[in-house]
């Protein structure tokens, strides 16, 4: 998990494994400091590798910004994982929540950066985005 | 069809047991093209939805299905959560408190739909949705019970020369043919476990 408040974009770092998930965000880290709302979370819900939604939607609730969320993911799983738990969200909050088509590493990292920047949630998921374009 | 209370218990031990005790076999089918959990996860998954009984069975057949399905959501992890759990929360939301088989007809209908949504996949791909469709239609032409677990294992088993696309399999390329598909075969062990408990207990 991880912490942090401000007005930007929050990022959420979603990954099979709760290792690489965590690395991801002390990477973020190093790139934005405490400028961006960050959450990551990784694991099946007894702590082996894969995804959970309740860990997806504690997340999304650590990294929760009225500018919105963008969520990046690894593998499968952790897509249709995440895009399940948007979908359980509230209205209002649903359509500020995105999951990035973007490698999970290089994609946080630019995406808190656009994000740190105070860019606006489409913003950053482009540039996110960009590594797959 | 009859869907008292105690055929709503039978049928959630029946899906519940067909998971439980196939998933070594599950799991060993996802270990040739996946990440080696399914059988696992839907094991999880299942013993969740198990310990909500007896107050499970107490809810409408809508309700039960739809708590099933969040059940499986919350617990199963994976891909396969999402899939099977949206599976049976669209059936019990389409699903009158009594229905007839054109209502379970035309709710299994959208339950395939959401499943297709929620994965982006069609039929042809390597996934439970090459289970769904095809039983779907012998369901939809009058199929009786028999014909339709019969046809959910032979389904199964045309996975297994198929290329996947969809899933972790389809990073193996054409490695992945010639294993038959974990969630056809988890789907396929459902649906013959739910037909054989809703044969002999409401006359499907």
């Amino acid at each position: 998990m991880s912490n942090s408040s401000s007005g930007n974009v929050g990022i959420v770092i979603v990954s099979h494994s709760a290792k690489i998930a965590e690395g991801a965000a002390d990477m973020v880290r190093q790139m934005v400091g405490n400028a961006v709302p960050l959450a990551w979370t990784g694991g099946d819900p007894e702590g082996g590798l894969g995804t959970n939604v309740a860990g997806i939607l504690e997340a999304i609730e650590i990294a929760w910004s009225p500018a919105g969320v963008a969520i990046l993911v690894d593998l499968g799983g952790a897509e249709t994982n995440s895009e399940m738990a948007v979908e359980m969200l509230t209205e209002d909050r649903r359509a500020r929540v995105v999951v990035c088509n973007a490698p999970v590493v290089e994609g946080a990292v630019i995406a808190a950066t656009e994000s740190s920047g105070g860019s606006s949630l489409t913003a950053v998921q482009r540039s996110a985005e960009e590594f797959y374009a | 069809m009859s869907l008292n209370r105690e055929v709503r218990e039978k049928l959630v031990r029946a899906l519940a047991v067909s998971m439980i005790e196939h998933a070594d076999e599950l799991t060993s089918l996802d270990q040739a093209i996946g990440d080696g959990d399914h059988g696992l996860n839907m094991k999880r998954g299942f013993e969740a939805v198990l310990a909500t009984l007896p107050a499970l069975a107490d809810k409408p057949m809508p309700e039960m299905l739809k708590a099933i399905g969040m059940t499986l959501v919350m617990k199963v992890g994976g891909a396969s959560g999402p899939l099977v759990g949206t599976f049976f929360m669209e059936l019990g939301k389409a699903l009158p408190e009594e229905p007839t088989r054109a209502d379970l007809v035309a709710a299994t209908d959208k339950a395939i739909d959401a499943v297709k949504a929620r994965g982006r996949s069609e039929a042809g791909q390597k996934t439970l949705l090459d289970v769904l469709v095809p039983v779907q239609a012998i369901f939809a032409a009058g199929g009786d019970a028999a014909a339709i677990a019969a046809e959910a294992a032979e389904a199964a088993e045309r996975t297994t020369p198929m290329l996947a696309i969809r899933g972790r399999a389809s990073f193996l390329g054409e490695r992945s043919i010639g294993h038959m598909d974990p969630g056809s075969r988890s789907a396929s062990l459902l649906i013959g476990a739910a037909v054989a408990t809703l044969e002999f207990e409401a006359g499907l």
